[in-house]
């Protein structure tokens, strides 16, 4: 592991990597996008729909969130093309990721709607505002602060979950390099230059949201 | 439906089960025991150890657990099994530190100082007055980690660690048609499914 001639090999293939990382960066951007929309849209729902809808969707929170996101993915790769729906494995981890961390965050923004006092909503309708007005400007501003410390963690968890583009052969920093160690046997270096990598687009994220909470709880 | 469900495959699928929970429950058991001491040293915040356990949490938990089982099947010479508990360990001991750590932070500075005003010496704070403060706050949070534990055995099939996935997958090879396929991915999920609300259902009637 500490032989310098493996290192020196890591640098010079330093593209595939590089590639890598690209692909990681850009799966979790879309499902990160795809992943709020999602866990707003379930979240709101949640707290005002009719009960079947509601019931409907804790299910499907409930089956997202107590299944592995590898079932989740080798579903979509492997039986989804046997029902006429092919997708790139590409296309599969974003949906897999924005699916499964987006379960996380309905559940998040739902308690954080709910956190937020009754006499807020109260007051909104007192003046006249409509149900869409009281959520756009008085409901959603202020659960904002409080589901945001928990969502940075779910998208530390999407940043890491989206190695597992790797089983599926999604191209990813993960798949890139335990193709590299297996081309060349030298599996030390690559594991840890791709730790770090990882580590460098997580660890300022968890510290955002180690800092949001000590904001939050210091209020 | 029939050829899916015959009882050499049942019993395969059990036997992919039973290893996929030996593996939870190694991890579960020694990740809480780590876990505990980690998240413990960095409230104390004092010592080497302490700062030890700042610097292991802070890197292990920005780290994907994928990285940490391939990584360690690879580099150390221990059979896949145990080197799967072992990565599942390292991995999670960080995320049950942050959640201990989150625990006792929530409990009020009063009860600490309740305690000092009575004489109690930090050990005796610590197990008479805190911890059992603590464990109620800790314990759903805890419980949402054990869950993930479960289906984060499911990475173990990548080192071919005969777990439910990989039973799953090896059965499947048999299999000609899409539907039997399909009925498989969805008794897989099925078993995960069950398996964690049983967990989660239990533990909400844990009371103290």
């Amino acid at each position: 592991m500490f032989a310098l001639f493996k290192w020196e090999e890591l640098f010079t293939d330093w593209k595939e990597f590089a590639a890598g990382f690209g692909v990681t960066v850009l799966v979790s951007l879309i499902s990160l996008t795809a992943m709020l929309v999602l866990s707003v849209t379930a979240g709101v729902i949640r707290t005002s729909g009719s009960r079947i809808v509601k019931t409907f969707l804790l299910g499907f929170i409930d089956f997202f969130q107590n299944t592995p996101l590898v079932v989740q993915l080798f579903f979509m790769y492997n039986v989804l093309p046997r029902m006429g729906l092919m997708l790139s494995p590409f296309a599969c981890g974003c949906l897999g990721l924005s699916l499964y961390t987006g379960a996380f965050g309905a559940s998040i923004v739902e308690s954080a709607i709910n956190a937020v006092p009754q006499g807020q909503k109260e007051a909104a309708y007192s003046q006249g505002m409509n149900y869409i007005q009281t959520m756009f400007y008085i409901i959603l501003p202020q659960a904002v602060k409080i589901a945001l410390p928990p969502l940075t963690n779910q998208a530390v968890n999407l940043i890491k979950n989206s190695s597992l583009l790797e089983m599926i052969a999604g191209g990813d920093l993960m798949y890139h390099a335990d193709s590299w160690a297996s081309d060349t046997q030298y599996y030390g270096p690559s594991f840890v230059v791709t730790g770090l990598l990882y580590l460098a687009l997580c660890l300022p994220l968890s510290k955002i949201a180690e800092h949001l909470q000590k904001k939050a709880a210091a209020v | 439906m029939s050829a899916v469900f015959t009882a050499d495959n049942m019993i395969f699928m059990a036997r992919g089960l039973g290893v996929t929970l030996v593996i939870a429950l190694f991890t579960i058991f020694l990740s809480f025991i780590f876990g505990s001491m980690l998240g413990i040293a960095r409230f104390i915040n004092k010592g080497w150890f302490s700062r030890f356990a700042g610097i292991y949490v802070d890197c292990i938990r920005n780290i994907p657990l994928l990285l940490f089982i391939i990584g360690f099947r690879f580099t150390l010479p221990l059979p896949p099994m145990v080197s799967a508990i072992t990565a599942m360990t390292v991995f999670t001991a960080s995320m049950v530190a942050e959640i201990v750590r989150g625990g006792l932070y929530s409990i009020p500075k009063g009860q600490w100082e309740a305690a000092y005003s009575q004489g109690f010496s930090f050990v005796k704070t610590m197990a008479y007055i805190v911890l059992p403060q603590a464990v109620k706050k800790i314990l759903k949070p805890l419980m949402g980690q054990f869950v993930s534990v479960l289906k984060d055995t499911s990475l173990c099939q990548v080192i071919a660690v005969k777990e439910l996935m990989y039973s799953g997958m090896i059965v499947m090879g048999k299999f000609v048609t899409g539907t039997q396929v399909i009925i498989m991915y969805g008794f897989i999920a099925l078993v995960y499914y069950v398996v964690n609300t049983v967990l989660l259902k239990a533990s909400e009637r844990i009371t103290f």
